[in-house]
């Protein structure tokens, strides 16, 4: 089929409409940090960037802003990075061994096991949490690494994925390795790790971003500054009684909250739509 | 090289009889064919002597030694999957080295084995690669190289050829036999081709419903088919079965083609007015000039020429029945009606309603 020009042109037009529209946001963001704070009180709003980028950078990276609690953002990044990274690969691991389970072996009552790992998808975070705090709290959790991702580890979307991949696998394949003489572990990281690896690359990444973004949980489990997270720390800035907020400062704060998910997906792009589509 | 034996081998899944009552024996070397048709339950027999299911009932012996319960990998078997199952992630040597790795084997032992059994399939070259990258022959090879390279005391093989195409699937055939001839390992092979079965076994077995109808050497299975059923499942073409009383005296054989054949000699003595069936393969059918006693006429409907040889589809004039004739091609057909007379040696008389052989014309 012989392709209209005009057609092309306004395909391509569309492309790149939609493409502004979703920058947009980032842009004007990326303009508001980059003047400073008098400038975000006045009308019109600027539309161009600014020369403040720099000091605006300077000031949250390393002096604190008194509504953050005076805590340079880099620790927060950190505490970001542990929770996330903790989360995705506790999701994956406990998602991989659960899979492992409901596939390969015969227990007694195994569908209701997978019907009540299916169900816990039908509740958020918000729903159960005041029960997880009381818990986390009775482990003595809170303010810790441990209570703030252990919760979040679970995964029934991740095992249900692993579920789906591991059928997928020829059960000849599972015949073959009984007969080479691997028992259950063996089988588990010789044959199926390795065949599981890009979907295991492709949940990690969704996972990183998840974890990157959690509010509500973080917010009600750390009370301690040294273990607050960025995006708390942008509801912070935002949040603030009695004060106008620190535009300037809040957008830079997000567009470095960006930046660690975006390498992270940058990175593994290619594994990730591996990890899909297959 | 092991024996193997089965006893009373009973496989059922929800109540539902897989396998009835199996007996077989396998001697030391031997290669066995088991063959039938999808669903007979030959595949089960090979996972259950695997040790990859449990019998419900019966045992499984490997040289004397009861197998029930002993998990896959210490029966000194090894087994050659209809889809290969090759472990997609690894190379073709990581794929031959596995199950050594597993067993302890040490690193230097392990590469000369497989570097030996490597060159022996011309798998040598391939090595370091992935199984996506080889061809279907080359997988081929290498699932063999597998079972191989662990020198099991048995060779268990399920359906290896049937993903291959018709001229690969020659050449495997004979690579295989070229194989058992210089390791003897006991080999029991698995098709539902009889070809297959045919030209590589020692003993054939053929199995019909969960049960052994016949078992013996290939030549004779031909030859001599217990049942109706072997009749028909093996050979290229299905055997012609003519329909036939037993006249009064129990001395002649009237078949529905207007041929009068006197009885055989049998496992029992037949009765007066018994239905039988005459079977008789299309090569054993053959045109004669002059009509005469044992010659009946028919008329060609089809010809289908093979180039090497010609199979007639034919009608008997007396009653329209429809037979095959295989003829060699080079020779030319009288012209109709065309007389057809058989060879009463290579004939087998069966019961109508028990579909058991009930004997034939040449003493055997």
């Amino acid at each position: 089929m012989k392709k209209n020009p005009l057609i092309t042109v306004l395909l391509h037009a569309l492309i790149w409409l939609f493409i502004a529209v979703l920058f947009l946001p980032l842009y004007l963001a990326l303009v508001t940090a980059s003047h400073l704070g008098s400038d975000m009180m006045q009308a019109p709003l600027p539309y161009l960037p600014g020369n403040a980028f720099v000091d605006n950078l300077t000031v949250v990276l390393t002096k604190g802003i008194p509504a953050t609690g005076g805590e340079p953002i880099l620790s927060m990044l950190w505490s970001s990075f542990i929770m996330a990274f903790l989360i995705a690969g506790g999701k994956v691991f406990f998602s991989l061994l659960g899979a492992f389970a409901l596939v390969y072996f015969e227990f007694p009552m195994k569908k209701l096991a997978f019907a009540s790992i299916l169900l816990t998808m039908m509740l958020p975070v918000e729903v159960r949490i005041v029960p997880t705090f009381q818990i986390i709290a009775w482990f003595g959790w809170v303010n810790t690494y441990a209570g703030l991702s252990l919760p979040l580890m679970a995964s029934a979307t991740a095992t249900f994925l692993f579920r789906q991949c591991f059928k997928t696998i020829p059960s000849a394949l599972v015949d073959a390795a009984k007969i080479d003489g691997a028992g259950p572990v063996r089988f588990f990281i010789d044959i199926l790790l390795p065949l599981a690896k890009p979907q295991m690359a492709a949940l990690l990444i969704i996972m990183f971003v998840y974890g990157w973004n959690q509010y509500l949980w973080p917010l009600v489990i750390t009370t301690d500054p040294s273990k607050a997270t960025i995006v708390m720390g942008i509801g912070y800035l935002a949040g603030v009684a009695d004060q106008i907020p620190q535009w300037h400062y809040l957008m830079m704060v997000a567009c470095i909250a960006l930046l660690p998910p975006s390498l992270v997906i940058l990175v593994f792009q290619r594994w990730f739509v591996k990890g899909l589509i297959e | 090289m092991a024996t193997v034996d089965l006893i009373g081998l009973n496989k059922s899944v929800d109540g539902h009889v897989i396998l009835d009552h199996i007996d077989l024996r396998i001697e030391k070397g031997e290669f066995v064919a088991v063959v039938g048709p999808s669903g007979c339950g030959k595949s089960t027999l090979l996972r259950l002597i695997a040790g990859l299911d449990e019998p419900t009932g019966g045992s499984i012996l490997i040289n004397h030694q009861c197998m029930n319960g002993v998990p896959p990998a210490k029966r000194d078997i090894a087994m050659v999957f209809q889809h290969y199952a090759l472990y997609p992630h690894m190379t073709v040597f990581d794929n031959m080295a596995y199950g050594l790795k597993m067993r302890g084997v040490k690193q230097s032992e392990i590469l000369q084995r497989v570097a030996a059994v490597a060159t022996m399939l011309h798998l040598s070259e391939l090595l370091k690669r992935k199984p996506s990258m080889l061809s279907g022959g080359q997988r081929q090879r290498v699932a063999m190289g597998r079972a191989i390279v662990r020198a099991p005391a048995v060779f268990l093989f399920d359906e290896p050829l049937s993903n291959l195409d018709a001229t690969l699937r020659t050449k495997m055939r004979h690579e295989i036999k070229k194989m058992h001839s210089q390791l003897k390992t006991t080999c029991l092979y698995v098709t539902h081709d009889q070809t297959e079965a045919m030209t590589m076994a020692d003993k054939m077995v053929v199995l019909n419903n969960g049960k052994i109808e016949q078992e013996g050497r290939p030549r004779d299975i031909y030859q001599y088919p217990a049942t109706l059923f072997v009749a028909g499942f093996i050979g290229q073409y299905p055997m012609n079965l003519i329909e036939g009383t037993i006249d009064k005296g129990a001395q002649f054989v009237n078949t529905a083609h207007g041929v009068s054949l006197p009885v055989p000699k049998g496992k029992r003595s037949l009765l007066d007015g018994e239905k039988v069936l005459v079977g008789i393969r299309p090569e054993h059918l053959y045109a004669v000039e002059k009509p005469s006693k044992r010659s009946f006429s028919v008329k060609v409907e089809f010809i289908d020429d093979l180039g090497a040889d010609k199979l007639l589809q034919v009608v008997t004039v007396l009653n329209g029945s429809p037979l095959l004739i295989r003829v060699l091609s080079d020779k030319a057909l009288p012209s109709y009606p065309l007389e057809v007379e058989m060879d009463l040696t290579k004939a087998t008389l069966f019961g109508q309603q028990s579909g058991e052989r009930l004997g034939g014309w040449n003493g055997a």
